[in-house]
């Protein structure tokens, strides 16, 4: 489900399956989506935020047009305990990559990976990066 | 034939791609049918150009005809200049018949009566466009055929649009000339420039796609979907939110191609509002400060800002009000009285 901000439009409550993983891309040569996507955090509800969000950072292959600081991203993926991935979409073999990461946490996430959950998981990305 | 007008021959043949001269040799007409066939179009653009002035010595050039061959180069390629468009006014509604020998005659004698030596040169077109080429000089040096000013201007309409050469001195001449020949008594330069010379006879003379108010209720529901490769895997929450952003746009610019602009600017005069308690410029002077917005196409790039998610719809009537007010060069101003005094002093 693509949505440009949240919160998702009532009217169509009735047919959304339930959600498992929410992505939040941030496009990193624009300022307004790092802002839309701080607006739209507050419409998530608390319990997402154990595994079930990812933000993932767009358009970082231009480095001439970055708008937005790195840190503040990364800050931003601390304060609310999900990891940040970065990816360049215009280049074919990364966005596959990338897809294929997401799909991957998102079979996680949806608990369709014995042994491993979504929180679980989140730990495991979190101990990572801070190496 | 003149050295100089041989040199000038040669540099402005140079100036054109290879696959062009012929076609621009032929609309200049100067050299025969016979004497073109005997050029060879495929050898070095250096060569083709001292053939051409080989045959122009033969025929006896002068600047006159080496003048019209320069108009034709910056009439096919006028995008390579800078145009602004001035507007004349007239006292009365007296709607006189233009008399295009009497109008060339008259912005002769003005530009001579002042200055000596100028070379002006006329070409119609089929648009009711007259272009005029006038090279400058002064009363010691003859005309610098290297820096000429070019004015568009189409007769039943009160717009000239002028190239003006880096020599801006001899602006104000060649706007009194225009204003004399063409019976109007004054005339002033709007705020609006650019290179398309297309685009700007597009904004004044109204002939973009303009939004026309028409009572749409709701989007018409069979409105051709763009052919993209409909997964219905991807669902799209915001459908409508994308829908109203579509017809918002398509009110605000229209369905048609945009003019061509290269860009705006927004000369801001207005005060620095800032927290009270930073006490940043306490001085109460207007904080000067220029926005440009520049782009290859300034229009298309802000009607496509909404539908790709970077703005907000609909935009800024600043932004938007471009081509209906005609101009691209903007001054604003504080509002006055509308927001008073906010800070109280303790």
């Amino acid at each position: 489900h693509l949505a440009t901000s949240l919160p998702l439009p009532s009217e169509r409550d009735h047919l959304r399956p339930r959600i498992d993983l929410i992505v939040f891309m941030i496009d990193i040569k624009s300022k307004y989506s790092l802002k839309n996507v701080e607006a739209s955090l507050a419409h998530v509800d608390a319990s997402f935020f154990l595994g079930k969000v990812c933000f993932l950072v767009t358009g970082v292959g231009r480095v001439n047009y970055c708008s937005i600081d790195t840190n503040a991203i990364c800050k931003l993926g601390e304060a609310y305990c999900s990891p940040v991935l970065f990816c360049e979409l215009e280049l074919e073999g990364i966005r596959v990559a990338t897809a294929q990461r997401l799909l991957r946490m998102l079979q996680i996430c949806a608990g369709l990976v014995p042994g491993v959950s979504a929180l679980s998981f989140g730990l495991l990305m979190r101990k990572s990066a801070d190496d | 034939m003149d050295e100089t007008v041989a040199e000038y021959i040669r540099r402005t043949v140079l100036k054109i791609p290879r696959d062009e001269i012929k076609m621009m040799l032929q609309k200049w007409g100067f050299l025969s049918e016979a004497q073109l066939q005997t050029l060879n179009f495929h050898q070095v653009k250096d060569n083709i150009s001292q053939d051409v002035v080989q045959l122009c010595e033969e025929n006896s050039a002068d600047i006159k005809q080496a003048a019209v061959l320069d108009i034709i180069y910056n009439h096919t390629y006028h995008n390579k200049r800078m145009w602004s468009v001035y507007q004349m006014k007239k006292t009365g509604e007296e709607l006189e018949y233009f008399d295009l020998t009497d109008f060339k005659k008259k912005f002769k004698k003005r530009l001579r009566s002042a200055l000596k030596n100028v070379t002006i040169t006329f070409r119609e077109y089929e648009d009711n466009a007259i272009w005029i080429r006038v090279a400058w000089g002064t009363p010691s040096r003859k005309p610098n055929q290297y820096k000429p000013s070019y004015v568009v201007y189409h007769s039943q309409t009160p717009y000239a649009f002028i190239s003006a050469s880096v020599l801006k001195s001899n602006l104000p001449l060649l706007c009194q000339a225009l204003v004399v020949a063409s019976n109007y008594h004054d005339i002033r330069e709007m705020e609006l420039r650019s290179h398309s010379l297309n685009s700007l006879k597009d904004i004044v003379f109204k002939r973009y796609s303009q939004n026309f108010q028409t009572y749409c209720p709701k989007p018409l529901q069979e409105k051709n979907v763009e052919p993209e490769n409909v997964d219905l895997r991807i669902v799209q929450e915001n459908r409508s939110e994308k829908e109203r952003i579509q017809r918002v746009n398509q009110e605000v610019f229209g369905d048609g191609p945009q003019p061509i602009l290269e860009f705006a600017h927004y000369r801001l005069e207005t005060m620095f509002k800032s927290d009270p308690k930073m006490d940043i410029l306490d001085k109460k002077e207007p904080f000067r400060c220029l926005v440009k917005f520049s782009s290859p196409h300034l229009l298309e790039s802000l009607k496509s800002l909404a539908p790709a998610g970077m703005a907000d719809a609909p935009l800024s009537p600043l932004l938007t009000c471009i081509p209906q007010k005609a101009r691209n060069y903007f001054r604003i101003r504080e509002k006055k009285g509308l927001f008073p005094e906010t800070f109280v002093s303790p």
